[in-house]
């Protein structure tokens, strides 16, 4: 359970330019539920989800991970947190190129070091899942757009945290492909894991899987 | 999810650093050798014969440079023969560029 | 394998992993290091060797040697002179020195003739050194002869060749008798070159000098000493010099080697967006950098001084003959005993892998700070 309570995010804070892209938003994210955040561009989706998977912090207000109180922790501790509870998709995939599937994958678990067959192990696991098998030792850059979002949703999974962020991940797929990725989604789903998405395409917050769907304007939630 | 695969174990991939360290790894061991070769052979026992030759003939100096009188026998050469042929030659051999005149001469 | 460990062998193969992208490129930055480190370790190698050969060898000179000054230049010394030293304290023994040069138009070489002290020499031979006897492609039997000051020829008859092993002190040497070598210098009986005095205790050198100077005024001392003293300074000299030639190389490699490392393109900006994006940290990014800067410089220190190595005490040095001989016709043989001086070593290691690494090091750092929620934007 993620817990919101007020959250606001400023820019450029006391600058001519200052701009507050999520302003007072409070929010509960429930365990294994699909959670997307719509709205047009500029409206802080991507602002309020990097706030909630640790990769920023909030200007004012608090943020809960179960029982622990993210706002206060220091760097360290809150990417320790981001390693171990949260797998992010980004919107352009960020695969890192030149190096292979197989080593695109186990990145995120390097830091953590298990022993290498295990890891080896566990990554060959994951892509057989998502039919990538037989890509594990091709570099990224040969990858047509699904298998890199394959790809990238492996890496997600490495070090198998709790909860999955996806920022605009159908953003560079096609329909077939976006449905595809849905219902990969659903079954993560059913494996357990809370997924938070962004996006401003029907296709995901209209999907099956979908809980709940969370509208934002101009920093603020508007419905859901 | 991604719990232990009951299949079997696919091949390792070969590790980027593998190769490399194995590589780092030898070079370390070949500097050992070396500092190990040079403690081996580097005594002076083994100048014995050179060495009974400097005592026999009473030699001040290496014949390293033969190309002039005052390069010749560094230790023995004076302020003067450098410029022996000519009170104005300038120094013209290429070793007498490197080779400064012996500490006791540039003495005031 | 502990935990540390491990996590820095990840760390290792994903920086040489990133590497290996530009394989061209940075194995040809690899190979330039390699040659600056190999063409600095190989001078200071050499001449490490040679100061400690010279030093080894030329213990065995003459502790004392007696020149005499004639207006200010150095002439031939009376034999009355050995007996005006008298008996000196601390003075084992004391003989006149005959030796002088006599240039070869035929090879246009410089050779040293010499009269041996206790070597017996017959008439009309000569005893060659290697040097010479390559040069000139003698052997013994073979004759050899020579116009002498005074306008009449002399043949000698090659009796010996001298060890090749003893070169480096003896490759320009000619030894003939006293009575040839008087004869075909003009000497009359009575003159020597100079006095050589032995003296046992090493403490006493000095004082002997002193006496000297007092007994015969118009002559100089040189003590084995300065003469160790100069050798030694000679090759710091010149390993100063060359490494001041160097310096130019080793300046432009520093500019390139500095662009390289810290010019950090966007695409390597936007990776550790990534790596820190997925759960890196600050530090993990730093240390992935560190190994890259130590792996790269370390794998050049180790390749290029081992190559000079090889270099000097295998291969004979032979890049730098040709600095050496300068104009020589003759020039030594030689193998340097090997001899590796860990300050240098350790001075060398320190001046090529410290700085590349932090050169690789320090602008990640503020790449590294940078919010991992960059790659969202």
């Amino acid at each position: 359970m993620i817990n919101l309570n007020d959250i606001s995010k400023a820019f450029n804070q006391g600058r001519p330019n200052e701009f507050w892209a999520v302003r007072g938003v409070s929010l509960d994210i429930e365990d294994n539920r699909v959670t997307v955040l719509r709205g047009p561009s500029g409206s802080g989706k991507t602002t309020l989800l990097s706030m909630i998977g640790c990769l920023s912090r909030p200007t004012s207000g608090r943020i809960l991970l179960g029982e622990r109180n993210l706002s206060g922790l220091p760097e360290r501790f809150l990417t320790g947190i981001r390693r171990e509870t949260f797998g992010f998709i980004f919107q352009r995939f960020n695969l890192i190129a030149g190096l292979t599937v197989l080593d695109n994958v186990m990145l995120p678990a390097y830091p953590l070091a298990p022993s290498h067959p295990e890891l080896v192990q566990r990554a060959t696991a994951l892509l057989e899942q998502f039919g990538m098998a037989g890509k594990a030792a091709s570099p990224v850059e040969w990858l047509s757009g699904g298998e890199a979002q394959r790809t990238a949703i492996c890496r997600a999974l490495i070090n198998s945290p709790q909860i999955l962020i996806a920022d605009e991940p159908t953003a560079n797929l096609d329909t077939r492909l976006s449905q595809e990725f849905m219902a990969i989604i659903g079954e993560l789903k059913a494996a357990g894991r809370t997924v938070i998405l962004t996006s401003h395409d029907p296709v995901v917050s209209e999907a099956p899987c979908v809980d709940r769907v969370v509208t934002l304007r101009d920093g603020q939630v508007q419905g859901g | 999810m991604q719990g232990s695969s009951p299949t079997a174990r696919p091949p390792r991939p070969r590790r980027a650093g593998t190769l490399p360290l194995l590589l780092l790894g030898m070079g370390l061991l070949l500097f050992a050798a070396t500092v190990l070769d040079a403690a081996r052979r580097g005594n002076a026992a083994d100048l014995a014969g050179p060495r009974g030759l400097v005592a026999e003939l009473g030699l001040t100096d290496l014949a390293l440079f033969t190309e002039a009188r005052y390069t010749r026998h560094l230790s023995q050469a004076d302020r003067h023969t450098a410029f022996q042929d000519h009170p104005l030659a300038l120094d013209h051999f290429p070793s007498g560029s490197l080779v400064p005149p012996p500490q006791r001469l540039r003495r005031p | 394998m502990s935990h540390f460990l491990r996590r820095q062998r990840y760390l290792i193969d994903f920086t040489l992993a990133s590497l290996g992208r530009r394989k061209g490129k940075n194995l040809g930055l690899l190979g330039v290091y390699t040659l600056i480190v190999f063409l600095l370790a190989s001078v200071m190698l050499f001449s490490q060797a040679l100061r400690q050969e010279a030093g080894l060898l030329l213990q065995e000179a003459p502790e004392v040697v007696v020149q005499r000054m004639v207006a200010g230049r150095h002439d031939l010394i009376p034999a009355a002179y050995l007996e005006r030293i008298g008996t000196l304290r601390g003075v084992a023994a004391k003989y006149g020195r005959l030796w002088g040069y006599f240039y070869d138009p035929a090879v246009q070489a410089n050779y040293t003739l010499m009269v041996p002290r206790t070597r017996e020499i017959a008439g009309g031979e000569m005893i060659v050194g290697a040097g010479i006897a390559r040069t000139r492609g003698l052997g013994p039997g073979d004759f050899l002869s020579f116009r002498s000051g005074g306008g009449s020829t002399f043949s000698f008859r090659v009796a010996a060749v001298l060890a090749a092993d003893a070169e480096l002190v003896s490759a320009d040497l000619l030894l003939v008798n006293e009575a040839d070598f008087r004869a075909f210098f003009g000497i009359e009986t009575g003159m020597y070159t100079d006095i050589a005095l032995e003296v046992r205790n090493p403490r006493e050198v000095r004082k002997v000098a002193e006496k000297l100077s007092v007994l015969l005024p118009d002559t100089r001392p040189i003590l084995r000493e300065e003469i160790l003293r100069t050798y030694d300074a000679l090759f710091q000299w010149r390993q100063g010099i060359v490494f001041v030639l160097l310096t130019g190389s080793l300046l432009a490699f520093v500019i390139f080697a500095w662009d390289k490392a810290s010019g950090l393109s966007a695409e390597e900006k936007r990776e550790i967006g990534i790596l820190k994006a997925i759960g890196w940290e600050t530090a993990d990014v730093i240390r992935m950098k560190f190994w890259e800067g130590a792996l790269v410089s370390l794998g050049a220190f180790l390749l290029g001084y081992l190559a000079a190595y090889v270099h000097v005490f295998f291969a004979d040095a032979a890049l730098f003959a040709p600095v050496l001989k300068g104009w020589a016709v003759l020039y030594p043989q030689f193998r340097p005993q090997p001899f590796v001086d860990g300050l240098q070593v350790a001075t060398l290691f320190f001046f090529t892998v410290f700085p590349y690494t932090v050169a690789t090091v320090v602008p990640i750092w503020r790449a590294a700070t940078t919010d991992p929620d960059a790659v969202m934007r």
